[in-house]
C-alpha cells in the first residue's frame, strides 16, 4: 500500500476501490453519527453539570459519594444486587442454554422462542406481574400455605429478594442467548473426541465443554451484569424502598431535589464502572475468540 | 503393541431412523491386527456402523464384540477404542502436547510417563518439535497428525477412523496414505478405516467391505475386489467401468452374436461385462477378445490419454493408454476404426442387476 501503483489502468482501479470505500462510509455514516452525537454530547453534558455549579469547578458532587455513608450504600446495594442477579442467572441459565444447543433444530427454535416469550411483555407490566404472584397473599404464598408448607406469609416482595427475583427473570434472556449461539458452534465431535478418549460424561464437561463455552458465558455474564448496574424499574417497584439502586437515585436527585449535579456524577460514575467492567472482560475474552471457538 | 490388537465381531446389527434403514442387519468380522475399510456412497450407513462401534449411536438391536467382550451397551468413555474424526476435534483450548495427554490425564498416568508417551507419540507421527504449539497454528496436515498421535497415545486394541483424509488436499492426502499404512504395520492396531474414497481404500486395506442400503455387499481384499467383483454394484464403484450386456446360453458367453471367451465360467443366464479403461487396449492380440470400434474422441491427460470408442449398438467404452512418446504419435483419429482387445483372463462378468 505505501507504493502507488502506476501500472496498466492503475488509477481507474484506484479509483474504483475508492468509490467502493465511499459509498460504504456513506451507508454507515449516519449511524455513526447518530450513535456518536447521543453518546458522547450527552455523556460530555453530564460530566460539565458534574463538574460545574452556580459557583464554578467543584468536585463536591464526587467527594459526597466517598464520603456519605448513604451513597456507599447505594453503591453497596447496586453491586450486591448486581453480582447476585448475575450469578444466578449463570447458574439458571446455563442449563437451558446447554440444553437447547443439543436439541434437533425444531425443538431448539420453539425452545428459544420460550426463553424470548418475556421479551413481548412490557417490563412495567413484568413487574407488576411478580407484585401480584409475590405480595403477603399472594399466588405463592397462598399455595405454600394452602399446602402446609408456611404458616406466616413470606416477605418475597417489597425488599432485596423480591428485587432479586424479577431482575433474575428479565435478565436469563440475556444470558441464554449468547451463551446458546457459543455452544451451538460447538462442534459435536470435541464431546464425542473427549469420550472416545475416556472422558466420562462428566470429565468431558468440566475439561471440554465448559472452556469452549466460556466465551459465550462471558458474553452473557458481561451483558447481565452491566444491564443490571443501571436498572430502575424492577428495584423502584418490587423493592419497596428498601432497595436504593444508583439509577434510582439519580432518579431522586434529579425529580425530588433538582439536583442535577449530584444526578450527574452518579451517571459518570455508573458510565465508567461499565466501560471498566467491559474493559476487564474484552481483556480476560478477547472478542475474535468468540467467533473462532468450534472451528476446527 | 501388537498383543493388544482385539479382533471385532459384528452380528446381526440394525439401526433405523423413522423409515430410514440406515444398517440392516450387518454381520463383520475384523480379525485381530486388520485393517478394514468400509467403502460406501454418503447415506450408505458406513458412517452410522462407525458410530455404532464407537459408542456414539445406540443401534436399535446387533451386538458387538471387541476381543470376545461384549461392548453393545458399554459407553464410549469405558470402550478405550481411538477414535480419528473427519473433522479432527482437537481441543482448541489445548496445545499439542495437552491434546496428546488429555487421554493419558484421564487415566492417571504420572506426568513424567505421560511426557514420555506424549513425546514418542508426536514422533510416530512425525511433529515431535510441535508439542507447544496451539491447535490454531497448524496445517491441516498437521492437525491431522495430531490427531492420530492423540488417537494412539493410550495403545488402544482398536483404532476408528472417520474419513480422516477428506480435508486434505491430493498430494498431501496420497502421502499421508502411504504413512498410515506404515504406521499400521508398526502398530498393529486393528483399523476399522471408513471413507469413500476407492483408492484410498485400495491403497490402505488388507480387507474392503463395500456398504451400500445399510448391507455389506462384498467384503473381499482390494485385489480380489477389484478383479472379481461379485456385483453389478460393486463392479460399477470401483474403478471406471463400463458395462455390456452378455448372455451365456450353454456355457457360451456371447455378446450381440459374438462369442467371448471369459475369466472364469459361468452358468447360463444373463450378466454384464465389466469393461476398464485400463483392461482394454487397441489393436489386435493373440487370443484376446476382438470388438470392432470407431475412436469418438482422443483427449490428452498429461499421464495418460483417455480415449473413448463406439462399439458396434452405440455402447461408448473408454479405454487409456499411458503417455508415451510413442503411443501418442500413434493415436488414432477421431473416426477412425480400431479393434479393441480384451484379454480373456480380464473378461469379467457380474450377473445382471
Amino acid at each position: 500500500m505505501s507504493e502507488v501503483a502506476t501500472g496498466l489502468n492503475a488509477a481507474g482501479i484506484r479509483a474504483d476501490a475508492r468509490r467502493e470505500r465511499n459509498a460504504l462510509a456513506g451507508l454507515t455514516s449516519p449511524t455513526f453519527l447518530v450513535l456518536g452525537l447521543l453518546l458522547f454530547l450527552p455523556v460530555g453534558w453530564l460530566f460539565w453539570l458534574s463538574v460545574f455549579d452556580d459557583t464554578g469547578l467543584t468536585l463536591e458532587n464526587y467527594r459526597r459519594m466517598v464520603v456519605e455513608p448513604a451513597y456507599i450504600s447505594i453503591f453497596r446495594t447496586t453491586f450486591e444486587l448486581s453480582v447476585l442477579v448475575t450469578a444466578l442467572s449463570v447458574v439458571l441459565g446455563y442449563p437451558v442454554a446447554y440444553m437447547i444447543a443439543f436439541l434437533p433444530p425444531r425443538a431448539a427454535s420453539i425452545c428459544l422462542t420460550l426463553v424470548l416469550v418475556p421479551f413481548w411483555t412490557a417490563l412495567l407490566v413484568r413487574t407488576y406481574a411478580w407484585l401480584v404472584i409475590l405480595q403477603r397473599r399472594g399466588v405463592v404464598n397462598s399455595v405454600l400455605m394452602d399446602w402446609g408448607v408456611i404458616d406466616e406469609p413470606l416477605q418475597l416482595v417489597h425488599n432485596f429478594t423480591g428485587t432479586t427475583i424479577g431482575m433474575l427473570h428479565i435478565m436469563i434472556p440475556f444470558l441464554v442467548l449468547p451463551l446458546y449461539a457459543n455452544m451451538r458452534a460447538i462442534d459435536r465431535d470435541y464431546v464425542r473426541a473427549a469420550a472416545s478418549l475416556g472422558a466420562s460424561p462428566t470429565a468431558t464437561f468440566w475439561r471440554v465443554y465448559l472452556p469452549l463455552s466460556v466465551p459465550g458465558l462471558a458474553a452473557g455474564t458481561v451483558m447481565v451484569f452491566v444491564i443490571c448496574l443501571g436498572f430502575y424499574i424492577t428495584p423502584q417497584f418490587l423493592g419497596g424502598g428498601r432497595v436504593t439502586t444508583i439509577s434510582m437515585k439519580i432518579q431522586q436527585n434529579i425529580a425530588t431535589y433538582f439536583d442535577w449535579g449530584a444526578a450527574s456524577s452518579l451517571g459518570v460514575v455508573l458510565f465508567v464502572v461499565t466501560l471498566a467492567v467491559f474493559w476487564g472482560f474484552s481483556r480476560l475474552f478477547p472478542l475474535r475468540r468468540l467467533t473462532e471457538v468450534g472451528g476446527p | 503393541m501388537s498383543s493388544g490388537a482385539l479382533p471385532i465381531a459384528v452380528r446381526a446389527l440394525e439401526r433405523r431412523y423413522g423409515r430410514v434403514v440406515a444398517l440392516d442387519g450387518v454381520d463383520l468380522d475384523v480379525a485381530q491386527g486388520e485393517f478394514l475399510t468400509l467403502l460406501g456412497a454418503s447415506g450408505s450407513g458406513k458412517t452410522t456402523l462407525l458410530m455404532i462401534l464407537a459408542g456414539f449411536t445406540r443401534p436399535d438391536s446387533g451386538s458387538v464384540k471387541f476381543g470376545g467382550v461384549e461392548m453393545i451397551r458399554t459407553p464410549p468413555h469405558k470402550r478405550n477404542l481411538g477414535v480419528v474424526f473427519q473433522s479432527y476435534a482437537l481441543f482448541p483450548h489445548m496445545d499439542v502436547a495437552a491434546n496428546v495427554a488429555f487421554p493419558l490425564v484421564l487415566r492417571g498416568v504420572a506426568s513424567a510417563e505421560r511426557e514420555r508417551r506424549v513425546r514418542s507419540a508426536l514422533e510416530q507421527v512425525q511433529l515431535g518439535e510441535l508439542g507447544s504449539r496451539r491447535v490454531d497454528q497448524l496445517s491441516g496436515g498437521q492437525r491431522q497428525r495430531v490427531a492420530l498421535a492423540r488417537a494412539i497415545v493410550f495403545e488402544p486394541g482398536i483404532l476408528l477412523m472417520d474419513e480422516p483424509l477428506s480435508a486434505l488436499d491430493k498430494k498431501l492426502r496420497e502421502q499421508m496414505q502411504i504413512e498410515l499404512r506404515h504406521l499400521h504395520q508398526r502398530l498393529g492396531t486393528t483399523v476399522i478405516y471408513v471413507t469413500h474414497d476407492q483408492r484410498e481404500a485400495l491403497t490402505l486395506s488388507d480387507r474392503i467391505a463395500v456398504i451400500d442400503g445399510g448391507r455389506i455387499l462384498q467384503i473381499d481384499t482390494p485385489q480380489r475386489l477389484y478383479e472379481a467383483p461379485a456385483s453389478h454394484f460393486v463392479a460399477d464403484f470401483i474403478g471406471d467401468s463400463t458395462f455390456l450386456p452378455v448372455s451365456v446360453r450353454n456355457g457360451v458367453a456371447r455378446w450381440r452374436e459374438q462369442v467371448l471367451q471369459t475369466a472364469r465360467p459361468a452358468a447360463d443366464g444373463e450378466y454384464q461385462l465389466v469393461l476398464r479403461p485400463e483392461k482394454v487396449s487397441l489393436g489386435a492380440a493373440p487370443a484376446a477378445n476382438l470388438l470392432n470400434a470407431v475412436v469418438e474422441e482422443v483427449v490428452y491427460q498429461g499421464d495418460s490419454v483417455r480415449i473413448d470408442v463406439r462399439l458396434a449398438g452405440g455402447a461408448v467404452v473408454t479405454l487409456r493408454e499411458l503417455a508415451r512418446a510413442a503411443r501418442i504419435a500413434a493415436m488414432p483419429a477421431v473416426g477412425s476404426p480400431v479393434r479393441l482387445a480384451l484379454d480373456p483372463a480380464d473378461t469379467v462378468l457380474v450377473p445382471a442387476p
